[in-house]
């Protein structure tokens, strides 16, 4: 408590959690985006956690059809979306009855109380009216009567644009929530009021009712005296440089561009649509002014076939798929790992099996990018920590899929494609120069003088030579069928088969030499437990770290982004441990894999709840185990 | 770069993107050194000799032809050309060779397939590489069963087919492939023979000149698994009866004696009747509508009495490789070349000092 602002007090904090919640048709996505928008240009660190059914529109007024969005925000720097909202706006009783549950005890809680009628009580499955049974004692709520007042304020305006009926006017209602969330939180609103204006520019009469909405719900909140309190949380020390907030598939598809240029090959993007990987295809089909070339094919096996076929023309071939997407891809996967030729697939992993849980998160491909092809068809795995690091993991796994000939699999999941962050932008020159040289001539002087052979490896890194169709003199066949080493030609003979399936392995293996090692975060260098993830859990395992050691207890954290190979170190970190815990949001995958390899007792902590962890459950995870 | 070395004049708009072959070409430039594997007396050695005998006429780099094929006898097809080739998986050939030939519209693209191969594992393909026009030329097989599996049924298989999978006779109706490519709105539908040379010659030829997707269904004989399924249709005796050679713009007329046509009967069905009759049809295969086409393919054998053969549709449509790259290049017309770090750094940014 700290200062004054028009009489109200002035609470500074450091983070703050905020939760929007209401029906899927209330806007609840694009009034999180905008609060998170504005809270970027504050300059607060943030991350956010959008929270969707997968129904478009499920029964409106039914729990099953809610929506959500929670953002993090904060003074300092912090990595997750955050374990439990300090702050729950409900727009509706199936908002507030899903919802509930996450509050703590002493949370600010906002109501529209207009939707609080007797057939959405019903609806939400109350059997009395929550506002007044006693179920909110405990919190701070205020109730607002958010839809009557948007339609009062809408319809105050003397617009020369035209006017807008009940029901759009009662539709801005969010806005009206945003502008009071904004007023108390103290949040600037000109970069909503631009966007208002730009989404709706060819319905104007729409754009003044939500301005008149987000305005009237900031006046709202100064005007009465509902709210007591203002908040206040002052912008975070970042690292100086210039910032962009940006989600998962969006970062995704930005390693995926500049891949393409730091390479020098043309992107060809063969995809079908599925949840939560089509934003990607959305995203790349933009941008065509790059020579992006976007296919949305028929299927998922023509989506990576074709991506196959654009490789085989010397293109940067992707895929772009979720889980069961991955299990229809599996054979020409494996062909790409016999062809020996370039090939991302990108797996943004949500629930399983069979079709699962669409809209929610999951590491639970692990197993099956590593292992889920027929015959001994290994291939390297990579996966992304935070959204922003999917740009960077996207040029990572183009790297590999160009200096090894091989396919790669990049493990994203739903959380980080629909998560956000602050990205610090890259420099040019800060990216790696990863150009391509194709083979223009012989490399081999057979009989008949020269000639070449596609399977003639690189002594380094057995890599075989990357022939496009188009150079002259090096005609040549590649397929399913065994290769004979170095020519190429169809084989069946037994030592050759041998050979080729432990060169295929070799080079993949080899790749662990040529990847950074596995660091340790180990501020004491005193933690007998390591807590060893991957992927998206990076997040929630470095807070309930920092909590650990807040609490003065020691605990090392390593983070792997490379899950096959393992970078060469792997063995030396696991076993320098008393205890090694491994958090997934699987039945442990990774700790199998790491068991089978070092042969130490990894124990696993694990969760498929569709959501990411919450720091501070780990942090009593990790408290037991090292206490034990 | 215009082809110089044509020796046919056959060109289009697409086929102009290609470059010419240096010199000209003879078969022997198309044969590679791999030992042909396909059963004595199987008809894909006909189809070969004919393709490595017609791809010298086209006169295009031999670097820049592929042939793309899926699983099954005839999809060993690639290994034994000269030119560059993938055999890939089955059924997926033309997924395949649609992202080769969008990404590369400086390639002649090829797909070699079956009847199980295109119909069965990779009918969905096949309909939609039609459907998008893709410019790749599909050479289908047709022996009517599953060779390199050892003779089960295949789509194509008569019902009632005994095989070893089909001990007490094969249930489900087969596919007529020309009636299934003409609903998949493909824009270039034809037939021939393996072991008609010339007329083989003259579809590839067709196919070839056709910008856009090609759909050319070969009766092959599998003389182990299945011999004599178009004995009718390849016997000096019965052929010229039994099959009716398209030409557009020509009378349907066929025979020994050239004394039978088609007309359309009063009910509007397509019937076999008497070359001097009246109202015999006039072959129109660059109808924009396939109705005639689709008729024609509904000419069997068993209906007719007489087999179509030649080419029963080829119309000029935008292909999907010219409209995605004509994307592009609008896109960088109006806008100019992406720029990466500009692009990164759109919508809403702040910096911090």
């Amino acid at each position: 408590m700290s200062g004054q602002v028009r009489d109200r007090q002035i609470h500074r904090l450091d983070r703050v959690v905020i939760r929007f919640a209401g029906d899927s048709g209330d806007g609840m996505q694009l009034t999180g985006e905008q609060f998170t928008s504005e809270t970027a240009a504050f300059g607060n660190d943030l991350s956010t956690l959008p929270d969707f059914p997968a129904e478009i529109r499920a029964p409106a007024g039914t729990p099953a059809g809610v929506s959500g969005f929670q953002l993090h925000f904060s003074d300092h720097d912090i990595l997750t979306p955050g374990d439990a909202p300090n702050m729950l706006v409900a727009m509706n009783p199936a908002a507030l009855k899903s919802n509930l549950k996450d509050l703590p005890a002493g949370a600010d809680l906002v109501v529209n109380t207009d939707a609080f009628t007797s057939a959405n009580l019903k609806k939400a499955g109350y059997s009395s009216d929550p506002l007044t049974d006693g179920t909110l004692d405990g919190y701070r709520v205020h109730r607002v009567p958010l839809s009557s007042m948007t339609i009062d304020a809408v319809n105050a305006l003397e617009s020369s644009t035209g006017t807008v009926n009940k029901k759009e006017a009662e539709r801005a209602k969010n806005m009206f929530a945003l502008g009071l969330m904004s007023w108390l939180y103290q949040r600037p609103t000109d970069g909503v009021v631009a966007f208002l204006e730009k989404k709706f520019a060819k319905r104007p009469e729409i754009a003044a009712a939500n301005i008149a909405a987000l305005r009237a719900g900031y006046n709202y909140g100064e005007t009465t005296e509902a709210f007591a309190v203002v908040y206040e949380v002052a912008p975070a020390r970042m690292k100086p440089g210039r910032y962009r907030r940006v989600s998962g598939n969006l970062a995704l598809s930005y390693g995926l561009i500049a891949a393409a240029e730091l390479t020098g090959l043309p992107l060809f993007l063969g995809s079908y649509p599925i949840t939560p990987a089509s934003d990607i295809l959305h995203e790349l089909s933009r941008h065509k002014r790059f020579g992006i070339r976007t296919f949305q094919a028929e299927d998922e096996i023509a989506g990576v076939g074709a991506a196959l076929g654009a490789s085989f023309g010397g293109s940067l071939g992707v895929t772009t798929t979720s889980g069961p997407g991955l299990a229809l891809k599996t054979e020409t996967i494996g062909l790409a790992v016999t062809l020996e030729l370039p090939l991302l697939v990108v797996d943004i992993q949500r629930g399983g099996p069979s079709t699962g849980l669409p809209t929610k998160t999951e590491q639970a491909d692990l197993s099956m990018a590593v292992h889920g092809r027929n015959g001994e068809a290994p291939l390297p795995v990579i996966a992304p920590r935070s959204p922003a690091d999917c740009f960077d993991a996207a040029i990572e796994a183009a790297r590999l899929a160009t200096k090894y000939r091989t396919p790669v699999i990049l493990l994203s999941d739903g959380y980080l494609a629909n998560g956000s962050e602050p990205w610090l932008l890259p420099d040019r020159a800060d990216l790696p120069d990863l150009r391509v040289t194709f083979t223009t001539g012989p490399n081999h002087t057979g009989d008949n003088g020269p000639e070449f052979w596609p399977y003639l490896r690189d002594n380094e890194t057995l890599a075989r030579p990357w022939a496009v169709p188009g150079t002259p003199g090096l005609e040549h066949r590649i397929g399913g069928l065994e290769k004979a080493d170095g020519s190429g030609g169809i084989s069946y003979d037994p030592a050759n088969h041998d050979r080729m399936v432990r060169l295929r392995q070799a080079k993949i293996d080899g790749i662990a030499r040529d990847i950074p090692a596995l660091d340790v975060d180990d501020p004491s260098g005193q933690a007998r437990v390591l807590v060893l993830g991957w992927g998206s859990t990076y997040g929630p395992i470095a807070a309930a770290c920092r909590r650990v050691r807040a609490n003065g207890l020691q605990v090392a954290h390593a983070h792997l982004r490379h899950l096959f190979p393992f970078p060469e170190n792997t063995g030396d970190v696991v076993r320098a441990y008393d205890r090694i815990l491994v958090p997934e949001m699987n039945l442990g995958q990774l700790r199998a894999m790491i068991r089978a390899e070092f042969l130490v007792d990894a124990i696993g902590y694990n969760q498929v709840r569709g959501l990411p962890f919450k720091a501070a459950e780990l942090a009593g995870v990790l408290e037991d185990v090292i206490k034990q | 770069m215009t082809v110089t070395t044509n020796q046919t004049g056959i060109t289009n708009r697409l086929l102009d993107l290609i470059p010419a072959a240096s010199q000209p070409q003879t078969r022997k430039d198309y044969t590679s050194d791999q030992e042909v594997r396909w059963c004595p007396g199987c008809g894909d050695y006909a189809i070969l000799a004919t393709v490595q005998g017609f791809l010298p006429e086209l006169g295009i780099a031999r670097e820049n032809i592929a042939f793309i094929s899926g699983i099954g006898c005839s999809s060993r097809f690639p290994y034994y050309l000269k030119t560059y080739g993938m055999h890939s998986i089955h059924g997926r050939a033309p997924a395949i060779a649609t992202g080769l030939a969008v990404s590369r519209p400086d390639l002649s693209v090829w797909v070699v397939t079956g009847d199980g191969d295109a119909l069965s594992i990779g009918g969905n393909h096949l309909l939609h590489a039609l459907r998008r026009n893709v410019n790749i030329k599909i050479l289908m097989f047709n022996n009517r069963i599953y060779g390199l599996t050892k003779g089960q049924y295949s789509p194509t298989s008569e019902v009632g087919k005994i095989t070893k999978s089909t001990p007490y006779g094969s249930l489900d109706r087969p596919y007529n492939p020309i009636s299934l490519v003409l609903g998949a709105e493909a824009s270039f539908v034809a037939r021939s023979i393996d072991s008609e040379r010339a007329h083989l010659t003259s579809v590839l030829r067709a196919a070839a000149t056709h910008p856009g997707s090609a759909f050319v269904e070969i009766f092959q004989n599998c003389n182990i698994f299945n011999d004599g399924a178009f004995d009718t249709l390849k016997d000096r005796s019965s052929k010229d009866d039994a099959t009716l050679r398209l030409v557009h713009g020509e009378p349907l007329v066929f025979g020994v004696e050239r004394d039978k046509g088609i007309r359309r009967a009063p009910g509007g069905e397509l019937e076999v009747c008497a070359a001097t009759d009246d109202g015999v049809l006039v072959h129109d295969a660059h109808a924009a509508e396939p109705g005639l086409a689709f008729e024609l393919s509904r000419l069997t054998g068993d209906s007719a009495g007489v087999t179509p053969i030649g080419v029963f549709r080829d119309i000029d449509l935008p292909t999907y490789d010219e409209q995605l790259n004509g994307q592009i290049s609008d896109a960088r017309a109006r806008q100019g070349e992406g720029d990466l770090i500009q692009l990164l750094g759109s919508g809403d940014t702040w910096t911090v000092s």
